[in-house]
């Protein structure tokens, strides 16, 4: 019957919380865990990759995706949300390339990802995303941008964060270890690596990782790349022990 | 019975409208210049029309068709491009101001919205210069003369511009020369010649010189 739509479900609690979102947060907190890192001129997001069965195909779980030349994302939380998401932010990359004829900013597809998650939040029979989102890339100048989207519709900018599943941990690692204007890109992509690596089990094969450089597009780290970052990474800490 | 249908091959040829107005980018910026008169048939409705309409700091528009159409829909635009940088933080480029104003027209389209106009500015990409009109145009260029005084005003335009590498005083001159000859020759333009200067900095307004007054001026420079 169409009256159990004109019910909003996220309302106000009387201390002032609103409960969808928050447990929305929740749903996000049970989803693997996403890592961005901003450097000077290279960009980086890794994702954990979840255990798939044996008679699984390995490649259809794709948890970065690009939205168009100079941004792409990874989320965490519910994929098949995610999946709309990406869908409508691809779709308004477009639209701003059509009628502004110039790119979309980092900051303006997050700002539209953004007022989607809100708009859910405050509509009839509808329930928040859930699903929190990095999104990082370089605008039309070249500077380079990651922010991270929640379910309630916030964004904000970030120099490195993590998201989902031990998101604290990651989080407390990246402070302690991030530098102001890393130049290498070796170092920013070894920062995410290592950020990951705290908290995934098996090392680097279970870590899917996505670069940016400056005026390139996106690119999926290969396996064996991905490997040898780990080897280097473990012969520095033998190193340092 | 004998219609004569608007489309197809035997449409009725549009006239342009009652007005000349120029535009042209040159090294240092855009020129900007326009006539003042308005016309009801052969009556002169007005000689004091302005026919560039003050979009923003650094964008204008020009008029040439229906008046009202014409200053409706550019202070729609001026809104759009105040509310770009309100949410954008930055200018509107001139590339989108224009494709915001044709998309807006082109929905009306076949309605009989009458509006040629020119939107001229400066953006992060150097001097912008586009022609809009109600039938759904919208061309980037370095040179356009729109209305009923427009070839007169192509002729001395583009002579003078073979000339590389003008001052700002003689792209000020060309334009306000195109607009007065124009208006010698062509019955529905007159009145004054509204001149305005686009640089890096935003718009600013040269002169305004009526146009008896300059051809006694040429006159004299001929003699």
């Amino acid at each position: 019957m169409a009256m159990s739509y004109d019910r909003a479900i996220t309302v106000f609690s009387p201390d002032g919380h609103l409960f969808q979102v928050d447990y929305a947060q929740e749903a996000v907190k049970k989803g693997s865990t996403a890592v961005g890192v901003r450097g000077k001129n290279v960009v980086v997001l890794g994702v954990e990759k979840k255990i798939v069965a044996k008679l699984q195909e390995d490649r259809t779980v794709r948890k970065i995706c690009s939205l168009d030349d100079n941004v792409f994302m990874a989320f965490a939380g519910l994929t098949a949300d995610a999946r709309i998401i990406v869908n409508r932010a691809r779709v308004e990359c477009q639209s701003h390339r059509l009628t502004v004829e110039d790119p979309a900013t980092v900051e303006y597809i997050t700002r539209y990802i953004s007022s989607i998650k809100q708009r859910y939040t405050q509509s009839n029979g509808r329930r928040p995303f859930g699903i929190s989102s990095l999104i990082v890339g370089f605008d039309f100048d070249g500077t380079p941008h990651l922010y991270q989207t929640d379910p309630s519709g916030t964004y904000h900018a970030w120099k490195a964060n993590a998201i989902g599943r031990s998101a604290k941990t990651v989080r407390e690692f990246l402070e302690k270890n991030y530098k102001e204007d890393m130049e290498s890109d070796t170092d920013t992509i070894k920062l995410a690596i290592r950020a990951l690596l705290e908290v995934v089990q098996s090392g680097g094969k279970n870590i899917e990782l996505a670069i940016m450089k400056r005026d390139e597009s996106m690119k999926m780290l290969a396996q064996e790349e991905i490997e040898e970052y780990v080897t280097a990474i473990e012969t520095e800490k033998q190193k340092k022990t | 019975m004998n219609e004569v249908q608007n489309y197809g091959p035997e449409r009725k040829i549009e006239f342009l409208h009652g007005t000349t107005t120029l535009a042209f980018k040159f090294q240092h910026g855009v020129i900007v210049a326009v006539d003042s008169r308005a016309t009801a048939g052969a009556y002169i409705a007005s000689q004091t029309v302005k026919k560039v309409i003050e979009i923003n700091p650094y964008l204008l528009g020009t008029m040439a068709g229906g008046a009202a159409d014409c200053s409706f829909w550019e202070r729609l635009l001026a809104r759009q491009c105040r509310v770009y940088e309100l949410r954008n933080k930055e200018r509107i480029s001139v590339a989108a101001a224009s494709k915001l104003l044709a998309n807006m027209v082109y929905q009306y389209k076949g309605m009989g919205l009458s509006m040629g106009t020119m939107v001229c500015g400066w953006d992060k990409t150097g001097p912008g210069l586009y022609y809009v009109d109600s039938e759904g145009n919208r061309v980037c260029g370095d040179l356009f003369a729109v209305g009923s005084g427009s070839m007169y005003a192509y002729g001395i335009v583009d002579s003078g511009l073979k000339q590389k590498d003008l001052t700002v005083e003689e792209a000020c001159d060309l334009g306000r020369r195109a607009i007065y000859q124009a208006t010698y020759r062509d019955a529905y333009s007159g009145g004054q010649v509204n001149l305005y200067h686009v640089h890096s900095e935003g718009w600013n307004r040269v002169s305004q010189s009526d146009v008896l007054m300059l051809h006694q001026q040429y006159q004299a420079e001929k003699a």
